[in-house]
């Protein structure tokens, strides 16, 4: 199932999900910037086994609008957070081979600090964030991962939803109970 | 009635052995109305309940959040995301 790809431009932000195959120098280029003193990358590839199974290739699947557009809030987030003065987001999307990339991150500041941990930020947020998904075929069989990252940030959201609902239950109570003192008094 | 667009991407696409569908609402009703429907259409969703999210054109809903639902919605069920 082949997904045509997308690519965002705003400001300083670049961020696209795409079905070619990702090469890490054009996004080291898009980020190519004079005031900068540092560009930091990360590209994430398919290693060749997960506990102790041989993997075969990763097939990944993306919610293309949402993705790009999730994409980008990872690059503006970054840039809010940082000193950057251009940042690049890609992912790919569709069949990965052992060794290929299927995301490359690329950040420009002025100082290396910036870039780097802008950089290392992006990634787990990216995780825990961006609607893509991958299936490990390894052999013998296949399975949908999931990231840490998306299991602690719902976790963390239901607790909050719930703290929420449970502190909003209890100024209900609390009026019902005002309310009802009169009546029975 | 109303219709909205329903997304199913990586497991729940499998489950419901589509990509995706358009569903009939009533006026007036809310994302817990359609997953209820979504249940009943595809009861092979029932490996994914509770773990599962909706999207509300490209925004995340919270686990019990509410939304009313209009004419012309994209809804996404959206299982544990694994990019990177």
């Amino acid at each position: 199932m082949e997904q045509p790809g997308v690519a965002l431009q705003e400001g300083a932000c670049y961020a696209e999900v795409t079905p070619d195959a990702l090469d890490q120098s054009k996004y080291v280029e898009l980020v190519a910037d004079p005031g900068a003193g540092a560009i930091a990358s990360f590209v994430g590839v398919t290693r060749n086994s997960f506990q102790g199974k041989a993997t075969e290739r990763l097939e990944y699947e993306a919610y293309i609008p949402m993705a790009a557009k999730k994409l980008m809030e990872v690059c503006r987030q970054a840039c809010s957070k940082w000193q950057v003065r251009r940042m690049a987001v890609a992912h790919r999307t569709g069949t990965v081979l052992v060794g290929e990339a299927s995301v490359v991150i690329a950040v420009s500041s002025a100082h290396r600090r910036d870039a780097l941990e802008a950089c290392h930020w992006a990634i787990d947020e990216l995780k825990a964030t961006v609607p893509i998904w991958k299936k490990e075929i390894f052999q013998g069989g296949e399975v949908w991962k999931e990231n840490e990252e998306w299991r602690q940030q719902q976790a963390a959201a239901r607790l909050a939803e719930r703290g929420t609902a449970a502190a909003e239950g209890e100024v209900a109570a609390q009026h019902f109970a005002g309310s009802a003192q009169p009546g029975a008094g | 009635m109303l219709e909205v667009r329903v997304l199913f991407f990586a497991r729940s696409r499998e489950l419901a052995g589509t990509n995706e569908t358009t569903v009939s609402l009533e006026d007036g009703s809310s994302t817990k109305t359609l997953l209820l429907l979504l249940f009943q259409q595809y009861p092979q969703l029932e490996e994914l309940r509770g773990n599962f999210v909706f999207s509300l054109n490209h925004e995340y809903l919270g686990t019990d959040e509410e939304q009313q639902l209009k004419a012309g919605d994209e809804v996404a069920v959206i299982p544990p995301i694994s990019g990177g």
